[in-house]
């Protein structure tokens, strides 16, 4: 960041109604207009976070977190039914991408900063490609690979391996920043007092950027709870709270919001606007969360 | 003279065995994201290579859809209007949504006051972690209709131009109301590559501006600008990557029609991704391998824009130190 800390000029100035020379009316005007632009960027910020609130705060009873959709159709009083069963499924999503995505990510992480091998740079190009990938492809591609010609059927497990695959390039490149700015007196200090290299990054270097690592990984998480395209493939659907990972089909908030809105009643938008919020919510508690764990690696 | 024993230790360089192990666990690990990519590549392209060798360049250049009834009738998959289609959103979005970007950049990094930018930026990193869907059910319901009046008024006042040109007043579902919902989805990111790029500019150039007697604004235009415009167009082909990809949200506000579509004011577009959402539903199995197709090609589409993108910003940032 260039903070121009020393001489502010235009600190100094005073606001002039009428400009003294066409340079500093030129000024103000690019000002302005810069301004301008930033509060378009804010106006759909807050429209979005008023919109959801105030709408999704309509059909935000209790009772939505215990009743599930099993007996109940869009078309019903917002008193009947809830989202129990999409947020179980959101649940699971999340730790089973992350589970699968974790070890590979970080170890792809430390392979790109501590032993830096011959295949650093080919690896940091493709990390750079999964980045790219667009959600709806890692969806159709878990189903040309597992579903299109076999007997399996979409489940909580199938559907978290295309989120896992959208997770890893963010965990990836996250946890990387982070253990750059780990000292590398540590690893010499380490090395020095005899220790191997593995134990020198498991015991020093990891418990370094720990809080960093931690930061990364909510980012994957809030990269990938609210992705809706890969689960259409994917995840099957039930109407019940489903425990079984493996079996069965499954919900989730941002699936329940898309079936919602396909509804297209009144009913239907009402209740996506409900588990939008709740996941706008998760989301949101993801972020600051990383953000407090990112704040306290950087004193 | 006695003869000692003693042999000295030899001393090597060579990694431990537990560390040869270690070395190779981890990039036998990072070569997953190979395996990954190599197999989404190879998979998509298998499913789809019946439709590949069926339709043939036809894939991408005819734009009519029509899956076989029965035996007697050949299936016809084109691609050509969804093609076409997403790029045009694209193009609205990036036109739309990169010089905001670029405002918003500067005015993050030179403008705001000090105590509230962290707050600010925090914000605008925000907006980038909001689900699509949410984008998607927003622009559906708050964006588009007022988006419907904006482009009934632009076509009132500037529909001499041809793009804006439409045969009938039909403003709904347009790809200009998707492009801007893409377009407010690529702020965040665009915004802030830019701001990276913005806050390497080297100070003493900034100083030197201002010794010089240069107002804030020729100070950016004479510095500022110059440095970061290849970053700036690596942030704006990273949104262009990102909005070729999207799917729930351009789904939720556009009419997908297979005929290529330029005027962007008028009520249908093409989009691949929701194309492949929305055909998925009812398909047969050739149609499914022909969507299959449809993926790989937006695969090896928003695989050249991001790398090109990430060279790109790369370059610069090297550059910039």
């Amino acid at each position: 960041m260039a903070n121009v800390k020393p001489s502010k000029p235009w600190k100094k100035r005073t606001f002039r109604l009428i400009p003294r020379t066409p340079q500093a009316a030129k000024d103000q005007l690019a000002g302005l207009i810069i301004f301008a632009g930033f509060i378009l960027v804010l106006l759909p910020i807050f429209s979005i976070l008023a919109t959801t609130f105030v709408k999704g705060f309509k059909g935000l009873r209790p009772h939505i977190f215990v009743q599930t959709m099993a007996a109940t159709s869009y078309s019903d009083p917002l008193s009947k039914g809830g989202l129990l069963h999409a947020i179980v499924g959101t649940l699971y999503l999340i730790l089973i991408a992350t589970v699968i995505s974790l070890p590979l990510s970080i170890l792809t992480a430390l392979y790109l900063t501590e032993i830096k091998g011959r295949a650093a740079g080919f690896i940091q190009f493709l990390v750079q490609a999964m980045s790219g990938v667009p959600s709806v492809v890692a969806g159709v591609f878990i189903y040309a690979a597992l579903l299109l010609t076999t007997h399996l059927r979409g489940s909580t497990f199938i559907g978290a391996l295309p989120l896992a695959i959208l997770m890893i390039p963010t965990v990836t490149r996250t946890a990387q920043e982070v253990l750059n700015l780990v000292p590398n007196e540590l690893r010499e200090a380490g090395l020095a007092l005899g220790a191997t290299q593995w134990r020198t990054v498991l015991t020093i270097v990891v418990p370094a950027a720990k809080s960093g690592l931690i930061t990364a990984v909510i980012l994957g998480i809030a990269r990938i709870a609210g992705e809706t395209a890969p689960l259409l493939f994917t995840l099957g659907t039930t109407d019940k709270v489903n425990w079984n990972p493996f079996t069965g089909g499954q919900n989730a908030l941002p699936y329940y919001v898309w079936s919602g809105l396909r509804d297209g009643t009144e009913g239907g938008i009402q209740r996506a606007w409900s588990a939008i919020l709740v996941l706008l919510i998760l989301v949101l508690a993801l972020f600051t969360t990383a953000r407090i764990f990112g704040e306290r690696k950087a004193k | 003279m006695m003869k000692t024993a003693v042999t000295p230790r030899e001393i090597t360089t060579a990694p431990r065995k537990s560390d040869v192990l270690f070395r190779g666990v981890l990039t036998s690990m990072s070569m997953s994201s190979l395996l990954i990519l190599t197999l989404i590549g190879g998979f998509l392209s298998y499913r789809g290579f019946q439709t590949f060798k069926d339709q043939g360049l036809h894939f991408i250049t005819q734009w009519d859809w029509s899956a076989a009834q029965d035996a007697s009738q050949k299936d016809s998959f084109g691609l050509g209007a969804m093609i076409i289609g997403t790029l045009v959103i694209a193009i609205v979005a990036l036109i739309l949504g990169v010089p905001i970007s670029v405002l918003s950049a500067l005015y993050l990094t030179f403008y705001a006051p000090e105590r509230a930018k962290k707050f600010l930026n925090a914000l605008v990193d925000l907006m980038a972690s909001f689900p699509s869907i949410l984008y998607g059910l927003w622009g559906f319901i708050v964006l588009m209709p007022m988006a419907e009046k904006w482009a009934s008024f632009i076509n009132q006042y500037f529909g001499w131009i041809p793009v804006f040109k439409v045969p009938s007043p039909a403003f709904t579902r347009s790809p200009f109301i998707a492009g801007l919902v893409l377009a407010i989805m690529i702020v965040p990111i665009v915004t802030s590559v830019s701001r990276e790029i913005f806050g390497q500019t080297p100070l003493d150039r900034i100083q030197a501006a201002y010794a010089l007697g240069a107002t804030r604004w020729a100070m950016i235009r004479a510095v500022v600008l110059p440095f970061g415009s290849s970053g700036v167009v690596g942030g704006a082909m990273l949104g262009l990557g990102r909005a070729l990809g999207e799917t729930v949200a351009v789904y939720s506000v556009l009419n997908i029609v297979f005929k290529p579509n330029w005027q962007v004011l008028y009520g249908f577009g093409g989009n691949v991704a929701s194309m492949i959402v929305q055909k998925w539903g009812e398909a047969s199995l050739s149609e499914s391998k022909a969507l299959l197709a449809a993926g790989f090609v937006l695969f090896v589409l928003t695989l050249v824009v991001n790398l090109a993108a990430n060279a790109i910003v790369r370059k610069t940032v090297k550059t910039g130190r």
